[in-house]
């Protein structure tokens, strides 16, 4: 760059010449080189400007631009990011209380058509129909080339079938993936299960979901992904499960009756440790309700939880001990027993006559309903009302089952004397096995009360009292005497010290009045008396046990001989070890000496 | 000096380029592997499940039962009873070992056990 002299001569020079000062000149210079300067500088300031702004915007552009994206794109899992999930499947295992299975999951196929892909419609019908019996060859032919576009034609499909509708070869027959529920133990425990279906269904997922049973009453739990597959794990055993349903099976038909049903539960934790209603179904292809007649004719009704009976004589351990807890009397105090016990224009009768007088104990050993009537006459209405409230027995069981709401126990419409007399001896008040294995273990467990659960438990539930340590004991010990001498002889097991109450209760015919040749016949035990275990009911609707001259029904000689073979199968696999009750073992020396 | 400055700048952006370009690549190819293992382990997941269902269903109980009943003349398996608890005094003691008499016993004398008959 030329600078330009600030004192250029020339113009000096001729400045002198004209006599004006030539440090004019000088400054003008300086003044015009000074602009110029200040020209250059604001240029370049401004240019700096410039690029600072376009960095600024350039940033807010990536900002706008990534915030669109994200706005704009289809969400997608993390993948960096390391999960420890472990679901497989849409819905949870169930398991019994030692983690065997009782649902699971199974992935499959659903086969679907699409019409108007198919090749040779006529020749796919027929050859579906091979592979499937219960579809019509017919029938799906019509479907085909009618003006449907797309069809279901199976649910669910083994390899095997898939593999052969593939082999059919035609375009519009195509598979989904399917999730079923699977009940791997068939009938076991059927009843507690419930059953599951598809809900909502696309072609490539569908929804399971639970119909009945701990199935539905969970349905929300199993299908919650935040419990990340984690087992529901009932108090269920199998191992006993299977035996008990072995032996009611038997009993039942055995014992020629309709239906069956046992509860088993532990006295402290109130778990149901087996369940059992008979007739029962596969819950794999669980059976439509009945649309007619009786529900509880059907074998989805299930009777331990659903079917609400008057029980009969298995209430009186619950009077004696209610009028004991009340200080009214003790085990030997001597009640009147004349029958009949004449109310009005209505009659309480005994089984058989048992003199003038019977002590408490004898009232339960001997079965006398005129006895249990007088000591609920001393009760009174209101209090026994209360005792069996805070029992559980005039509400819904709070079991965890769909089902639970629907065995609500039959009240009397006005609680009369003559209720409180009736319902003293079982009649009257109609509740469920599962209400009465809960009553019986509140009673006998040393007297807190029990509600029944069917999920696994950690420790015993500690409810509030109904009766005294020492009255539940005196009851244990009445309960005893009613095996060893009394209507439940048949009920001894070796070994396990069973104590028991026996109850035959007419059945109530549909239009008033009892059946006079149809009864249900109820054995109540626990098991061992001295220290109480487990509580059991079982249940025999309308048994005939027919080996001698007259057909017997009373529950002493049907329900009673099924109760002590069960607790003889049953408690060896509850863990308990049989106890040797008198002396010491004979039977023990060296044989090698 | 400048020259030499200019050379470096430019090597350091190459490596740059290089490293940053290698960590991409290679984070690309752990995302798929990864990837690839999580399906790997799905479908493990899914087959373990199917024979856990599988399993479940061969040891059903009413299955058991059968199969003891088919091979009761080699296992002889019955249902548990109680009579199978026992103590621990009812367990039989081996037999103490036999001694070894090798040499017949002389008989020196006899008793004289008539004299004693009253």
């Amino acid at each position: 760059m030329i600078r330009t002299p600030l004192r250029p001569l020339a113009r000096v020079l001729s400045a002198r010449a004209r006599g004006e000062n030539p440090d004019d000149i000088e400054r003008e210079n300086l003044a015009q080189r000074h602009e110029a300067m200040r020209d250059r500088m604001r240029h370049r300031a401004e240019g700096r400007l410039f690029v600072l702004a376009m960095c600024f915007l350039c940033a807010y552009v990536v900002v706008g631009v990534r915030m669109g994206m994200l706005a704009g794109s289809e969400p997608t899992e993390a993948q960096v990011a390391s999960t420890d999930s472990e679901i497989v499947a849409q819905r949870a295992n169930i398991v019994d209380r030692n983690g065997r299975i009782l649902a699971t999951n199974l992935s499959t196929h659903s086969l679907y058509a699409q019409i108007r892909d198919m090749v040779d419609p006529v020749r796919a019908a027929q050859q579906l129909a091979v592979i499937f019996p219960d579809l019509d060859a017919a029938k799906l032919q019509a479907q085909f080339t009618g003006k449907a576009k797309f069809i279901w034609i199976k649910r669910k499909l083994s390899p095997e079938q898939m593999q052969a509708v593939h082999d059919i070869g035609d375009p519009g027959l195509l598979f989904g993936p399917r999730e079923m529920r699977l009940y791997p133990n068939g009938r076991l425990a059927s009843h507690i299960l419930g059953g599951a279906s598809f809900g909502r269904e696309g072609v490539d997922s569908a929804e399971v979901i639970g119909v009945a049973g701990v199935e539905k009453a969970f349905d929300g739990w199993l299908r919650d992904p935040a419990n990340n597959g984690a087992p529901l794990q009932l108090s269920i055993d199998l191992t006993v499960q299977a035996a008990a349903r072995e032996v009611l099976y038997g009993g039942m038909r055995l014992m020629n009756a309709k239906g069956a049903s046992l509860v088993m539960m532990d006295v402290h934790t109130g778990e149901i440790v087996s369940m059992v209603s008979l007739p029962d179904f596969d819950p794999n292809d669980r059976p439509r309700p009945l649309l007619t007649g009786d529900a509880s004719d059907s074998p989805i009704f299930n009777r331990a939880v659903q079917g609400v009976y008057e029980l009969g004589s298995v209430f009186k351990p619950l009077t004696v001990a209610q009028a004991m807890e009340l200080g009214l009397m003790g085990p030997d105090t001597m009640i009147d027993s004349r029958s009949p016990l004449v109310w009005g224009k209505f009659r309480i009768r005994d089984f058989h006559n048992y003199g003038a007088q019977l002590s408490v104990t004898d009232v339960i050993v001997k079965s006398s309903n005129v006895g249990a009537a007088h000591i609920a006459m001393q009760i009174g209405g209101k209090r026994q009302r209360e005792f069996l409230g805070a029992l559980g027995l005039l509400e819904p069981t709070p079991i965890e089952m769909v089902e639970a709401p629907t065995g609500r126990p039959l009240l009397p419409p006005k609680w009369s004397e003559l209720s409180t007399m009736t319902i003293s001896y079982g009649h009257g008040l109609s509740v469920s096995p599962v209400h009465l294995a809960a009553a019986y273990a509140s009673v006998l467990n040393g007297g807190t009360r029990v509600r029944p659960t069917l999920l696994k438990q950690t420790g015993p539930q500690y409810g509030e009292r109904v009766v005294s340590e020492r009255n539940s004991a005196e009851v244990r010990k009445m309960m005893r005497a009613v095996v060893t001498r009394g209507t439940a002889s048949f009920g001894e097991v070796k070994g396990y010290s069973v104590a028991g109450k026996t109850g035959s209760a007419d059945k109530p015919k549909p239009r008033g009045g009892y059946y006079k040749d149809k009864v249900i016949a109820t054995f109540a035990s626990v098991f061992p008396s001295e220290d109480p275990r487990y509580v059991m009911i079982l249940t025999l609707d309308e048994p005939t046990e027919t080996s001698g001259s007259i057909p017997r029904r009373t529950a002493g000689w049907t329900a009673v001989p099924v109760a002590a073979e069960m607790i003889r199968r049953t408690a060896p696999l509850l863990g308990l070890r049989p106890q040797v009750e008198t002396g010491p073992i004979v039977a023990s020396f060296r044989t090698s000496n | 000096m400048k020259g030499l400055f200019y050379v470096l700048a430019t090597l350091a952006v190459m490596g740059l380029a290089f490293w940053a370009y290698h960590g991409n690549y290679q984070t690309q190819a752990a995302l798929k592997e990864s990837r690839r293992l999580k399906g790997e382990i799905g479908d493990l997941r899914q087959a373990l499940a199917t024979l856990e269902a599988e399993w479940a269903y061969l040891n059903r109980p009413e299955r058991l039962a059968q199969l003891a009943e088919i091979n009761f003349d080699r296992l002889s398996l019955l249902p548990m009873t109680p009579e199978q608890f026992g103590g621990i005094e009812q367990v039989t003691f081996p037999a103490p070992p036999m001694l070894q008499v090798s040499q017949p016993i002389e008989i020196r004398g006899r008793l004289q056990t008539a004299a004693v008959k009253p």
